[in-house]
């Protein structure tokens, strides 16, 4: 701690706070046992004439670390906005009075509980620093978009026309992926009656008339390194010529493959021509252009056809996709339509078991489709027989339960689509140690990679399932787990050229406030803003490197002496990295082990005969945090015994917390974080995993000390949760009733 | 000359759905059903049916002519309109019943013993000699549908209503010896006769 901070702590009146609390002896605490330099108090501290009070203390009285204790942390944030001073807040408004009755019995054990609040802020203040960014920043305004076709092709329109200049690398010749192979395309306005023009050619048109949009055409990106704000890739050619450029965000638009039907010989695929998949289908139909579609076996007008959907999907089959591509029931329609709209006569069936119409268009246009007279059919089909005049397609007929059986001229697969993502690395080292486990040879098959990032955690973006990258699906779909690069269009989960668009404007936006905020050294999301960035006491490390192989986002590379190396632009500021730490060299500015430590060691801690447990409450900041304000704000009430203590993501915690806490007497401990599945929740990915992975080793620590395991609670809390998580607290404190009270006070 | 049936099946071959279209009323609707089934769930007398709207439906798109013309479910329908209310697609279900049975009839191949195409031949006999529903002789003449005796064990057992109805002036003992009609009988048959003639011709022009 330095000599020159000057801390100044300020109580609010406010919101029934001076009626609910004793603040004139809050003061004392703070002056006498927070030893702050100053103590203020005013009756509204978040109005103009409050807000002026701290600035002017900032700015004659030169203070430098200000603990206002009021509100949740999560209130008044633009009231409270305080620059190049340390900020901590001390939560007596949310966390004490309103979440304890107000009753006469209540009220000394509420003021213990407001009194500890404020020593909290008073520490949690005293070692902060007032965050700034690095000062390594610099400001590319050109965004590198890998991938050329729909999705890219938004993404570097949308990218120009903000203002911005977009590069664009293709691996093939042309423009347009997947949509220039197509006749027509699903209508994306309404009356969502008939396929339409696929406006493949007029984006190419646009692209090619605009200065800011520069494309490398039959070119890969063969390296990439460098941090958001200042990326540096290698664009090499087919013939072997490589440049080098530097962008401020990547947008990955590195779209899907076609799955490869020729894993689906009982449906006759490569026995006959006349088996084709979708997109085989569409070159027909570009062939035809309108007129009649002919067989490819002998070219005769083709009078009957059979859509077979979910051909090769969501299926649990070795090599079958497990997943819905969701694209391929609208495709067929569209496809039955070309016929339908040559001759009404042709009979087009779709064999289906759920047919799934997304989308603004999807309702309309199916009925469209069975206005024109496509018949469809809820069937599962299991062979194509192949014949030498017409084709035998067998199935189960799911409505009428019984096998049937249809002669058509053609069949048509709708196969789903394969995301294009590079290898998965985490896939491949699973698969390693299984092979060395089994003591067989890894044999690698070999992916191509797709950025080629020189990345200490892999050359390409993490992928979640089925090989579609990994990002928070609702909330914030175009993340990556690497900071500043965006994925967007079907690498990221199956889509149609519609809602491919409007990906590919969404993550152009992403990209574009990635490398704004960069320039600046803000975090970007969730931590949106934020300066403060990991640093580290290089003369403590041990070089262990688990702080890079846990960072969630790939942000720490190893140095050429082994040590880490932090891009801070690469950071989301989550922690991660400190929780990892086993010597606890890593800490942020305002964040680190000795701002939570403090807080916790600076408890008042009653004797063990008090009767007054103390309960202490790690909570993330993203869900758990909100949710317990919102259960105190909602009435439901929680335990005068817990302290809660709010943290970036539970993988920031270090486990020298939950010992020190032990040690010093806590009861009971409940680390309040994300859900860590599959369907995680957790806005930092991994941090709710890794902390429960940590903490599953807890249990030797506890029975070191002699301690009972039951008094370390690890729970799942998400922001809904205001009815639950305060139960999950007062199940603690009759917990702690049970085994008893904590031997180690002193 | 050929059947209207056999006609039917020549021309329209395998394609039973196209022959639904062309000819049943409000036929053109079977193609836009979605198979969702709640027509099925909200039937009251689903039970009854051997095939559920929703099953007709998919019985026609898979050309299962005999299969659907011949069944007796959609003479089971009692018009309550429950399906037509609740489809999603909004297809007037009851009346595409109602046309498929009219269908078979025409086409002389509905079940023959189900009491319901049986008792839709009585209440038209019966209306169309005055113009009026003789309420009295239809309720006789489906007592003794089974034969005399269980006739008269039938309309014992209902005679306590049947005194009740004339009391209330429901009911007209009076309706036994021919009952009262409309004005113009002969205006009545003359306009029927013509719908019917048009009907025949429009068949004539889709079947022949």
């Amino acid at each position: 701690m330095a000599d020159d901070k000057k801390i100044a702590a300020y109580m609010c009146k406010g919101c029934g706070l001076g009626e609910r609390l004793d603040v004139d002896e809050l003061k004392v605490i703070a002056e006498r046992e927070g030893r702050v330099d100053m103590v203020r108090e005013h009756d509204f501290l978040c109005s103009e004439a409050g807000v002026q009070l701290i600035q002017n203390d900032i700015d004659s009285e030169d203070v430098t670390n200000v603990a206002i204790c009021a509100c949740s942390r999560r209130s008044k944030t633009e009231a409270f906005n305080f620059e190049n001073v340390a900020v901590a807040r001390g939560n007596l408004r949310e966390g004490v009075i309103w979440a304890r009755p107000d009753t006469d019995e209540a009220r000394e054990l509420t003021q213990e509980m407001a009194a500890d609040y404020v020593r909290m802020a008073c520490f949690e203040s005293k070692f902060s620093n007032a965050p700034k960014s690095s000062g390594e920043q610099s400001r590319i305004d050109n965004v590198l978009v890998v991938g050329g076709g729909m999705t890219g092709m938004t993404a570097a329109i949308e990218i120009a026309r903000a203002g911005y200049k977009a590069t664009i690398v293709e691996k093939t010749g042309t423009l347009g992926g997947h949509l220039a192979e197509v006749w027509k395309d699903i209508p994306d306005r309404s009356p969502y009656a008939d396929p339409v023009d696929t406006g493949v050619a007029a984006m190419i048109a646009a692209i090619e008339s605009d200065a800011r949009v520069t494309v490398h055409l039959n070119s890969t990106v063969t390296r990439t390194s460098g941090a958001p704000g200042r990326f540096a890739a290698d664009i090499s050619t087919e013939s072997g010529s490589t440049t080098t450029e530097n962008f401020g965000a990547i947008v990955q638009a590195s779209g899907y493959k076609d799955y490869d039907a020729h894993q689906l010989p009982e449906l006759g695929y490569g026995k006959t021509p006349d088996v084709v998949t979708q997109a085989e289908l569409e070159k027909l139909a570009r062939e035809a252009d309108g007129g009649p579609i002919h067989r490819p076996s002998d070219g005769k007008e083709i009078t009957s056809v059979a859509f077979v959907q979910c051909a090769g999907q969501r299926s649990d089959k070795k090599g079958h996709l497990p997943y819905c591509s969701g694209v391929c029931c609208m495709a067929s329609i569209k496809q039955a339509m070309y016929f339908k709209d040559n001759n009404s006569d042709i009979d087009t069936t779709v064999i289906y078991t759920d047919l799934r119409t997304p989308g603004a268009p999807g309702e309309d246009f199916y009925r469209s489709g069975q206005k024109k007279g496509v018949v469809f059919t809820k069937g599962t089909v299991h062979e194509v027989v192949v014949g030498s005049g017409a084709h035998s397609v067998k199935f189960k007929d799911l409505i009428l339960d019984e096998d049937a059986e249809m002669a058509v001229d053609l069949v048509v697969l709708a196969t789903g689509q394969v995301p294009n993502s590079g290898p998965d690395m985490e896939q491949i080292s699973e698969d390693k140690e299984a092979a060395k486990e089994a003591g067989e040879e890894y044999v690698e098959v070999p992916v191509e990679s797709i950025l080629n990032l020189d990345y200490r955690q892999g050359p390409d973006i993490p992928q979640l399932a089925n090989g579609f990258t990994d990002s928070h699906f609702i909330c914030f779909p175009y993340e990556t787990r690497r900071t500043g690069i965006y994925t967007a269009g079907p690498v990221r989960r199956p889509m149609d050229s519609a809602q491919a668009k409007e990906d590919g404007t969404g993550a152009a936006m992403k990209a574009i406030h990635a490398l704004e905020d960069a320039a600046q050294g803000r975090a970007a999301h969730p931590r949106s803003g934020d300066l403060s960035f990991p640093q580290f006491r290089k003369e403590g490390c041990t070089q262990c490197k688990r702080c890079t192989v846990e960072c969630p986002f790939g942000a720490i590379n190893e140095d050429e002496d082994r040590y880490p190396q932090f891009n801070e632009a690469r950071c989301r500021r989550c922690g991660t990295c400190m929780g990892a730490c086993p010597v606890r060299v890593i800490s942020f500015e305002n964040y680190s082990v000795e701002t939570v430590g403090q807080q916790i060691k600076n408890v008042e801690m009653p004797d063990e005969f008090d009767e007054k447990p103390r309960i202490l409450v790690l909570a993330c900041e993203n869900d758990a945090y909100p949710a317990l304000d919102m259960a105190a704000r909602n009435g439901n009430h929680y335990s005068e015994f817990s302290r809660v203590i709010p943290v970036r993501c539970l993988g920031s915690i270090n486990t020298i917390w939950i010992t020190d806490a032990l040690n010093s007497g806590y009861d009971g401990i409940i680390l309040m974080g994300c859900r860590k599945d599959d369907d995680y929740q957790c806005h930092f990915v991994r941090g709710s995993y890794l902390a429960n992975a940590r903490m599953s080793k807890i249990d030797d620590t506890l029975s070191q000390l002699n301690l009972e395991p039951e008094r370390v609670a690890t729970c799942e809390v998400a922001i809904t949760d205001v009815e639950r998580a305060p139960k999950l607290i007062n199940d603690m404190v009759e917990t702690v009733a049970k085994v008893g009270m904590n031997p180690f006070k002193f | 000359m050929m059947s209207i049936n056999t006609v039917m099946v020549e021309k329209y071959r395998n394609n039973f759905l196209r022959e639904v279209e062309a000819n049943v009323e409000e036929g053109e609707w079977v193609k836009m059903c979605m198979q969702c089934g709640v027509c099925a769930g909200s039937c009251p007398l689903g039970d009854a049916w051997e095939h559920p709207p929703q099953e007709i439906f998919m019985m026609i798109r898979a050309g299962k002519r005999e299969d659907v013309l011949t069944s007796d479910s959609m003479w089971m329908c009692t018009s309550c309109y429950n399906c037509i209310v609740r489809c999603p697609r909004e297809l007037p279900i009851t009346h595409i019943m109602h046309g498929l049975a009219h269908y078979a009839r025409r086409l002389g191949i509905q079940p023959k013993n189900n009491p319901t195409q049986w008792f839709c031949d009585v209440f038209w006999n019966n209306m169309m000699k005055k113009g009026r529903v003789n309420e009295l002789k239809l309720g006789l003449s489906l007592y003794f549908k089974n034969g005399f005796l269980s006739g008269i064990k039938e309309s014992l057992k209902n005679a306590g209503l049947g005194l009740n109805m004339v009391k209330a002036r429901r009911m007209s003992p009076m309706d036994f010896f021919g009952g009262h009609g409309v004005k113009d009988i002969s205006g009545l048959q003359k306009m029927i006769k013509k719908a019917q003639e048009l009907e025949a011709d429009r068949i004539d022009r889709h079947g022949g």
